[in-house]
């Protein structure tokens, strides 16, 4: 099946997806990598204030280039997903509900995205100027010590990806 | 004797490290459209158009080919009869990288204390570099930019010296089950047999350097590979991997190192005589 979708998803939308269904997708995600994951766990286990709000949230795992001059968008892709494994599964618990990134996943984010109902979607890697057609603007908006590792506030547009895990945990 | 100044190799260095962000070599285009030929699965195929598409597109925006600009691998064959003046040679190799870097609105992806501060160092230096004396009185210069989600998939095996090369096959299709679909298939795939535990390292990231015509060996490999299935993106078909270089070396009577470094489709390589 191949679906148009707006986020964030609601549970009945993300129930429909099926791993290997095409999905393009439009809307607002935190683009976030390895040390935002970090830092946000550590808040997390501090029970601190996130600078970021993650309910029914969405996130793609991303470290774009910085934008030409007089363009919104770098060379812009998903980074390796398996990284964020140790930090997904209570990420999600907190309400990240998309993730969009490329490659495999562990055991424990499978479970995690079959007991919270979210869904997991695959994007290739090595397409950047392919992928930035779909994406509107990329706006740091937090951690910006961080560099290329900040979060981002991203904004797709019928940005195309496939489901790799899906609600009832089927992975490709 | 001939004298070369190391600030030519600096601009020479630059050239090649924007020029390769941008345009993927003939070879790797001509590889990839080839293999797409081959490709039945529908999302495969989708895959493969998106790819061909996205090359186009970074030559004709310079759009950088990948997010993931690199770290960047230097290899210089010096010829012996060369004598270099002005700046350090690795103080003038790092100075191209970060005249590139600084000046093109890549992605600066290189930290400074690995394990500590993680510092980023602003200019994606320092390069890793790799020299070599051979005669003559020229420098060929080699450049490869790889990203981090097909570095992460190398492997190093120490085998033992009656082990097979079945054996060899086994763990280079181990290695791809477990990690290539993280590395951006469809993949080039580099393997260095022998030498010592680095240096079989080392044979297996320049066999990424040269696409020449594969022997038997390597294409039943490629052939094994592509049954996996993994497909495009890891997103399932028939194209896996495009390319298998096996590279060998003398070793030793109790060893049979065996290095595999994986290269994602955007096989980012460069080339310059001076």
């Amino acid at each position: 099946m191949t679906y148009y979708l707006s986020l964030p998803l609601d549970e009945e939308e993300r129930i429909k997806l099926k791993v290997g269904d095409e999905v393009f997708v439009s809307g607002n995600v935190y683009g976030m990598r390895d040390q935002a994951h970090r830092r946000l766990a550590e808040l997390i286990s501090e029970g601190r204030e996130l600078p970021v709000d993650i309910c029914n949230g969405s996130i793609f795992y991303v470290g774009p280039t910085e934008p030409k001059p007089g363009e919104k968008v770098g060379s812009i892709g998903p980074t390796t997903s398996s990284r964020m494994d140790p930090f997904t599964p209570l990420l999600i618990s907190k309400g990240v509900r998309v993730l969009i990134g490329k490659g495999k996943r562990s055991k424990e984010v499978i479970n995690a995205i079959k007991l919270y109902k979210s869904v997991y979607l695959v994007t290739p890697g090595g397409i950047s100027p392919y992928l930035r057609q779909f994406v509107l603007y990329v706006k740091p908006i937090a951690f910006l010590d961080l560099g290329p590792e900040a979060i981002y506030n991203i904004k797709l547009e019928n940005f195309p990806t496939f489901v790799g895990i899906d609600t009832g945990g089927n992975s490709l | 004797m001939r004298k070369i100044n190391t600030l030519d190799i600096a601009g020479i260095i630059e050239d090649l490290c924007k020029r390769v962000n941008y345009k993927l070599d003939e070879t790797v285009i001509s590889t990839i459209e080839e293999a797409s030929r081959r490709e039945s699965s529908p999302i495969g195929k989708k895959v493969f158009s998106q790819m061909l598409t996205s090359y186009q597109l970074a030559e004709e925006e310079k759009t950088p080919l990948c997010q993931d600009t690199g770290m960047v691998s230097v290899f210089l064959e010096i010829g012996q009869e060369v004598f270099l003046k002005g700046i350090p040679l690795e103080e003038a190799i790092n100075t191209g990288v970060r005249r590139a870097y600084t000046g093109s609105f890549f992605r600066n992806s290189i930290v400074d204390d690995p394990i500590g501060t993680r510092r980023n160092t602003l200019d994606n230096t320092p390069c890793i570099i790799n020299t070599r004396l051979i005669s003559g009185d020229k420098i060929n210069v080699k450049l490869l930019i790889k990203g981090f989600g097909s570095e992460n998939a190398t492997a190093l095996k120490m085998f033992s010296p009656t082990s097979s090369k079945n054996d060899i096959k086994e763990f280079i299709l181990d290695t791809v089950r477990e990690r290539g679909p993280n590395a951006c298939p469809p993949l080039f795939i580099g393997v260095g047999i022998g030498g010592t535990a680095d240096y079989a390292v080392k044979l297996s990231k320049e066999a990424l350097l040269n696409l020449e015509p594969m022997d038997e060996w390597e294409l039943s490999i490629l052939d094994k590979i592509n049954s996996l299935r993994i497909g495009p993106a890891g997103l399932g078909g028939d194209v896996t991997a495009l390319y298998v270089n096996l590279k060998t070396f003398p070793t030793h009577i109790a060893g049979l190192p065996v290095a595999i470094n994986i290269n994602c489709h955007i096989l980012r390589t460069g080339s310059a005589t001076i």
